[in-house]
């Protein structure tokens, strides 16, 4: 603690200005401006998944789809994408813990009250398939007598098959994230439980997206460019609607860390998909387009995750909300 | 196992855990109206459950240097200093009886009693809600945190990977991974009270009660300890004392009732206790609806991306 006080508890004025007021100022207690809730304990690690976990589920339906209607150059870089994505997730996964070397304890229960367990369980049924695929792309990249290796043969002929049942499994990995944060007493992940998954699986489609015209030539690039703008769109449009939704801690957002993040997410999507569009027959363009659009929701994860550590730190963000629902005579109870 | 109230709604826990004939369930009854801030409940708990020290140091906050409940303090007093609330004409303040204990320090001033300053203590000894419907356990991915079959929740040390979810779910930020200090069998692991689940197996009351020289902490049968508590609410009452309530004993409240409630003096945010908590996973339902929306959406999205296009 740094603050000085006296020995009363603390009533401070809540607002501290910013770009936008999005409530009235508020007036509350608390015990030496001391937090309630505690803000998770986890590293950067957990908002880079965010967008690694992301980069890895749209990669792996570009891949599919890539696979299916015949865009190799595509599909090859949707592939690595997804393999690439998978491994940097599970590195930070499992770096995160407290106890890294018993991270396969995840797997002693399936417990669906857990969005940790749900996700586990989906990315173990989702990454073998998908880094399945992957290997058939690297295969294909092997010169051609080593292709004809009984295992590879294996390998290359699975890719297809893998790759579909990889697809199918992908979207719930870009969207459990968002129940993941949710599902917690952090004020402002719980509040946007409602339009987060929107905002994840917008930002996942337009980071994979991004990847896509990045890495395929321009001839093969149509399906990732809508995708990349379509999520896009999905992301700034259910980013505002979160903020209107989130009640107080919506204030999050703007300030800070969390803030320079978000304003960031906002230009760099925004414009990229503007690139996109624009762009789309200048291979120059469309590459740096995808790079913003990545970059745009690696921005919108770290915005997001910031901004749930700040409302946990500020017990404001707890209070007020809570006494103002006490103060009008509806404090959640169960009998309706 | 599941019915229509595991989520959120008056249940009892060890039965809905799925233990067939558990014992009643226990708790604490906090009633800081008689603690006299002797943290005997936090040396005791220390003791007891061989709990590291906390790391801060003086913080010039009242009496209170533990700082909070967290991974290495399972027991917090909180202190608060403030002028007094002057007692009602017709209630005039009790004269002091003399219960015959020798006299010590100062010997009796000549100020009269409107000259000395206003003044009043709360204090109180927060601890772990061990909530009806407890988001910690709900969330734990490892099923490290479990139901005691007495209702409590529990952290299995060799379980545990540290993942940290728990810390983020718990609406009263009890439960912390502990940092230090280094060498400690348990940094890393979440940690909290356990209500002393190996005193309670061996039919003795937790430290912490056992400790308390004022029964400002009370361990019982929740459902007789929440008689107990509503009675010392009214006691209080007629004395004049309406700041009283209690904190955590409503079964149909944010978090189905705590196992381990308060009789509060003050509004809970005063001690650092959140108004009206709300487990997380009330709205997990939601939750899921609203991703598996998104995730459709998703998928829908990319079929239309490559609908209608020649390669």
């Amino acid at each position: 603690m740094t603050q000085t006080h006296d020995g009363s508890p603390t009533r401070r004025r809540g607002s501290r200005g910013g770009d936008r007021i999005m409530v009235p100022e508020a007036d509350f207690t608390s015990y030496y401006g001391r937090a309630i809730v505690k803000p998770a304990p986890w590293e950067k690690d957990i908002a880079f998944y965010l967008f690694t976990g992301g980069v890895a589920a749209g990669s792996s339906l570009l891949a599919a789809g890539a696979d299916l209607t015949g865009r190799p150059g595509l599909r090859r870089v949707a592939r690595l994408g997804s393999l690439g994505g998978l491994g940097l997730s599970v590195g930070f996964l499992v770096h995160d813990l407290g106890r890294p070397s018993r991270f396969l304890n995840m797997l002693r229960v399936a417990k669906l009250t857990s969005p940790m367990s749900v996700g586990t369980w989906i990315l173990s049924l989702h990454g073998p398939f998908a880094a399945l695929a992957s290997a058939a792309e690297v295969v294909s990249m092997l010169p051609a007598g080593w292709q004809r290796i009984g295992p590879l043969r294996l390998v290359a002929v699975l890719g297809r098959p893998a790759g579909l049942v990889g697809a199918l499994t992908a979207t719930p990995v870009a969207a459990y994230t968002a129940v993941l944060l949710a599902d917690t007493a952090t004020p402002a992940w719980h509040s946007a439980h409602e339009e987060l998954p929107f905002v994840f699986c917008g930002s996942a489609s337009a980071a994979s997206g991004g990847l896509g015209l990045l890495g395929a030539p321009v001839a093969q690039a149509g399906p990732a460019r809508a995708f990349a703008v379509g999520g896009a769109l999905v992301e700034l449009g259910a980013e505002r609607r979160m903020e209107r939704s989130m009640g107080l801690s919506a204030e999050t957002l703007h300030h800070g860390k969390a803030g320079r993040w978000m304003r960031a997410s906002t230009l760099l999507t925004a414009g990229g998909a503007i690139g996109a569009l624009v762009g789309r027959r200048s291979r120059l363009l469309s590459a740096v387009s995808g790079a913003a659009l990545m970059a745009g929701s690696l921005c919108t994860r770290m915005g997001v995750y910031e901004a749930g550590l700040a409302s946990a730190r500020d017990p404001k963000y707890t209070v007020v909300p809570q006494r103002e629902r006490v103060d009008r005579g509806e404090p959640v109870r169960h009998r309706q | 196992m599941t019915g229509p109230n595991s989520l959120f709604g008056p249940l009892d826990p060890a039965p809905d855990a799925g233990y067939v004939d558990a014992p009643k369930r226990k708790g604490f009854f906090t009633d800081t109206s008689v603690c006299i801030g002797c943290k005997a409940c936090e040396v005791a708990c220390k003791e007891w459950n061989d709990v590291p020290e906390n790391l801060y140091q003086m913080l010039g906050t009242s009496y209170d240097n533990s700082h909070s409940l967290n991974a290495n303090q399972w027991r917090h007093v909180a202190f608060i200093e403030r002028p007094g609330t002057t007692p009602a004409p017709d209630q005039p303040a009790a004269a002091p009886v003399d219960i015959g204990m020798p006299t010590v320090g100062a010997a009796p001033s000549g100020v009269p009693d409107e000259a000395k300053p206003d003044f009043q203590w709360l204090m109180s000894s927060d601890v772990c809600k061990h909530c009806t419907h407890a988001a910690c356990l709900d969330v734990c991915p490892t099923g490290s945190l479990f139901r005691s079959e007495f209702g409590t929740v529990v952290v299995q040390d060799d379980i545990c990977n540290g993942c940290g979810y728990c810390v983020a779910a718990c609406p009263y930020g009890v439960i912390d991974r502990r940092k230090g200090p280094e060498g400690d069998s348990r940094v890393g692991i979440a940690q909290k009270c356990t209500l002393c689940y190996d005193r309670l197996t061996d039919n003795q009351r937790p430290a912490c009660a056992q400790a308390c020289p004022t029964e400002s902490i009370q361990y019982g049968d929740v459902d007789e300890l929440r008689e107990r508590a509503s009675e010392r609410v009214a006691t209080l009452h007629e004395q004049g004392v309406m700041d009283a309530r209690l904190y955590g004993n409503d079964p149909e409240d944010g978090v189905g009732g705590t196992g381990a409630f308060f009789l509060l003096l003050d509004e809970p945010e005063v001690y650092g206790l959140p108004p009206d908590p709300v487990v997380t996973t009330k709205d997990l339902p939601r939750m899921y609806q609203r991703a598996g929306l998104a995730a459709a959406a998703m998928l829908a999205g990319v079929a239309v991306s490559f609908l209608g296009r020649r390669p």
